[in-house]
């Protein structure tokens, strides 16, 4: 597979912060810079050119920077905090959907398919598997260490997070990526025509950056609403607004209403040990559903109990139905979900404890920036989109892709997105860099109004969550809760669009809300949209799925929401 | 969240502030680092696990500050529990070939 080298950039003075592939630096000024004044601690804008710069370092970022610099590409990657623990994936122990090849394939991808309310398309799911198993395989060559089954082969579908993150930095540095940590992009930049890089700033040194290049690729990960989950301190939907403001679509943002349990008061939503939970109210009484019978497995239907038990009052959960064999297995495949109870004193097989569901708007829902094309394009030239950042309906519908389907989808998107960029780049190579760019980004950075100085990031982001949060509000849905809230943040992004503005390292808050203020205004506007119930979109006033919304709704517009629709393919459902 | 950088225990190398994905250290001249944003910490414990020394102690609490003494996690024998759960050791990774999550999902089903 031999591929034509990128051109080198002409003009341009060189200067190589990293063995490897050589990138350009050169002055706002257009002076030669040397490699001591890049690391230099002072305020000086950084200036980068690259052919791809991909925004975000979990994993779907860490495969796109490493199939493009495979292909040859000079690449960026900025990361809001530092690629290695940043993410969702970072601090947790992430099971992938892993279906080797064969002809078991094509029934493994139609059993997942019946679950997903049907609006996933089997023929993405089917590459994403081929895709996800390739770059497993890869991950073992490379030197991850997998664990063994008792029959001595190696076990693949688990990857655990911390681990797998500081592998793949290692990664990533290795094939030449210039990574910059704590680098928060801002906004994107265009020339009119494409997308011509992005620009940001860096938190740690306070000062501005700017990447020239010739494609970018999002992968800024979902929106998580500010909640207190694993992974989710950068997780603001970002992503969607710079793609937003660049002029591609949404689509699924109603499936927002996915919650796992946790720990009262941490942040340690990982719902697998609840597999063996049974549940009890503040007076020690047993959880009883409908029926009369003792709420046990939290993590199937059972959940909908739990979750009307949690808006009356407390609820507490012990693990009492997992053997000792289990539990040790607990205790070491998944030590994080011990760190709280063992903090506290607490014998989660023995003792009640408090439990919550943790609200996790996008990350583990499914809603994201549309694809429009088979290597990850938005349909906004240059700009491509990876993992959560995308829209995941096509492999997991209107269900969550949480424990397997996502991190599968961060591996084969990131690595398509990764070559889709670095493909463009080759092609525009020619034109690029010598066109003027402009900014893109609006709301949080440039008021239409008068810059307000009461109005705090912090306070709006309470506002949003009060909206979007509540499981009375939005695990539970209905039409004229769904439409108070949805005024609510109109007048809420009016504030942020007219009157909100900060300046140096706080423009990354002030953009934080923002975007989530937009991401929670679209996740409104599609659930009202969708006059149904589906999948984790649950509306009380539209009980039961309805044939006439098997689509997709696709939101887009940053100051006017405009909602449309999408059919599915036939052949996408069909075989 | 975060509550405790143990000035006793620190050999000041800035890791914690490098690797901290929400930015709350801020490195001291000759000192140990401060923890300077703790509102922001998102309570993933990944600073334990990278500190080469043990030297970091992150409360269960994921929501406001959980007031507790370097005596106390030094007693409880807390510093550095995460990483031995792990299998991570002076701040090196390691461990994962003894995971025995396929067997957890396995019984799951
Ligand atoms: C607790 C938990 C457990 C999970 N377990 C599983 C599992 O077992 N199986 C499974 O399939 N899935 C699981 N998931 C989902 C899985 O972790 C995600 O699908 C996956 O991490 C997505 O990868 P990503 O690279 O797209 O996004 P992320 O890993 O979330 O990374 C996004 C990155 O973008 C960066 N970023 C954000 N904004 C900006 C900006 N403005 N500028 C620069 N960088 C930015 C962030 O810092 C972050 O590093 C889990 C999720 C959680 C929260
Ligand atoms: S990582 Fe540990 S030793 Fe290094 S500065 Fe932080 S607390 Fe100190
Ligand atoms: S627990 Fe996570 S977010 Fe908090 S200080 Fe440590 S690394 Fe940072």
């Amino acid at each position: 597979m031999s591929r034509p080298p990128f051109p080198t950039l002409p003009e341009k003075s060189e200067t190589t912060v990293r063995p490897g592939k050589g990138l350009t630096f050169w002055p706002i000024t257009g002076e030669r810079m040397s490699s001591d004044r890049v690391k230099s601690t002072g305020n000086d804008p950084l200036h980068l050119q690259a052919d791809v710069l991909v925004l975000g370092g979990g994993p779907s970022g860490a495969w796109a920077a490493l199939a493009a610099a495979e292909d040859g590409a000079r690449v960026v990657l900025a990361d809001k905090g530092y690629l290695g623990t940043s993410g969702a994936t970072a601090p947790s122990n992430t099971g992938t959907w892993c279906v080797p090849p064969g002809e078991n394939r094509g029934q493994a991808v139609e059993r997942r398919w019946q679950r997903t309310g049907g609006l996933a398309d089997q023929r993405w799911m089917l590459r994403c598997v081929d895709q996800a198993y390739e770059n497993l395989v890869k991950l073992s060559e490379w030197g991850y260490l997998f664990p063994h089954e008792d029959d001595g082969r190696l076990y693949i579908a688990n990857l655990r997070g911390p681990d797998y993150m500081r592998f793949m930095r290692r990664r990533v540095l290795k094939a030449g990526v210039t990574v910059l940590d704590h680098h928060p992009a801002l906004e994107l930049l265009s020339n009119g025509d494409a997308i011509t890089g992005a620009s940001g700033v860096d938190r740690q040194r306070n000062r501005d950056w700017s990447v020239e290049a010739k494609a970018v690729v999002l992968a800024t990960g979902g929106c998580a609403f500010h909640e207190r989950i694993l992974g989710a301190t950068g997780l603001t939907g970002d992503g969607y607004l710079m793609a937003a403001e660049a002029g591609a679509h949404l689509s699924g943002m109603e499936f927002t209403g996915k919650y796992t349990l946790a720990p009262y008061e941490t942040s340690l939503n990982k719902g697998l040990p609840y597999r063996w939970a049974t549940f009890y109210r503040e007076d020690g009484s047993p959880l009883l559903d409908a029926n009369g019978e003792q709420v046990s497995n939290g993590i199937g239907e059972r959940e909908k109990d739990i979750a009307k038990a949690l808006i009356d009052g407390p609820v507490f959960a012990r693990l009492d139905h997992a053997e000792p064999a289990l539990q040790d297995w607990l205790r070491r495949g998944q030590p994080n979900c011990f760190v709280p109870h063992d903090r506290a004193g607490i014998d989660p097989f023995k003792d009640l404890f408090r439990i919550t569901l943790r609200a996790e708007g996008t990350v583990r829902g499914t809603g994201g920036i549309m694809l429009a094309t088979v290597d990850c394009g938005t349909g906004v030239p240059g700009l491509y989109v990876a993992g959560d950042a995308a829209s995941r309906e096509n492999m997991t519908g209107a269900v969550s892709g949480g424990g397997a389907v996502n991190s599968s989808w961060a591996i084969a998107s990131g690595w398509w997105s990764g070559k889709g960029a670095s493909t463009y780049a080759r092609k525009s190579a020619r034109k690029a860099f010598r066109s003027i760019s402009k900014p893109l980004g609006e709301a949080g950075l440039r008021p239409a109004g008068n810059a307000r100085a009461d109005l705090r990031t912090a306070q709006i982001i309470e506002a949003v969550r009060a909206e979007v949060i509540p499981l009375e509000k939005n695990y539970f849905r209905d039409g004229t809760t769904l439409h108070t809230s949805s005024e609510r943040l109109e007048s809420l992004w009016n504030d942020v669009r007219q009157h909100l503005h900060t300046e140096g390292v706080d423009r990354v808050r002030s953009r934080e809300a923002a975007s989530i203020t937009a991401s929670a205004r679209w996740s409104l506007a599609s659930a009202l949209a969708r006059s149904e119930s589906r999948g984790m979109h649950r509306r009380a006033d539209r009980p039961g799925s309805d044939p006439a919304f098997a689509r997709r709704i696709l939101v887009s517009g940053v100051d006017a929401v405009r909602i449309g629709e999408a059919q599915i393919s036939r052949e996408g459902i069909a075989s | 969240m975060i509550e405790i950088v143990s000035a006793s225990r620190c050999i000041e190398c800035d890791i914690c502030v490098k690797v901290c994905p929400a930015n709350v250290f801020d490195a001291v001249p000759d000192s140990a680092p401060i923890i300077a944003r703790q509102d922001d910490c998102q309570t993933c414990y990944l600073c334990e696990i990278y500190c080469p020394v043990d030297a970091l102690y992150v409360a269960h609490r994921a929501e406001g500050h959980f007031p507790i003494t370097e005596a106390e996690v030094e007693e409880r024998n807390l510093f550095g529990s995460y990483a031995r759960a792990l299998g991570w050791k002076r701040g090196k990774a390691g461990g994962t070939e003894h995971d025995p999550t396929h067997r957890i999902r396995v019984a799951a089903v």
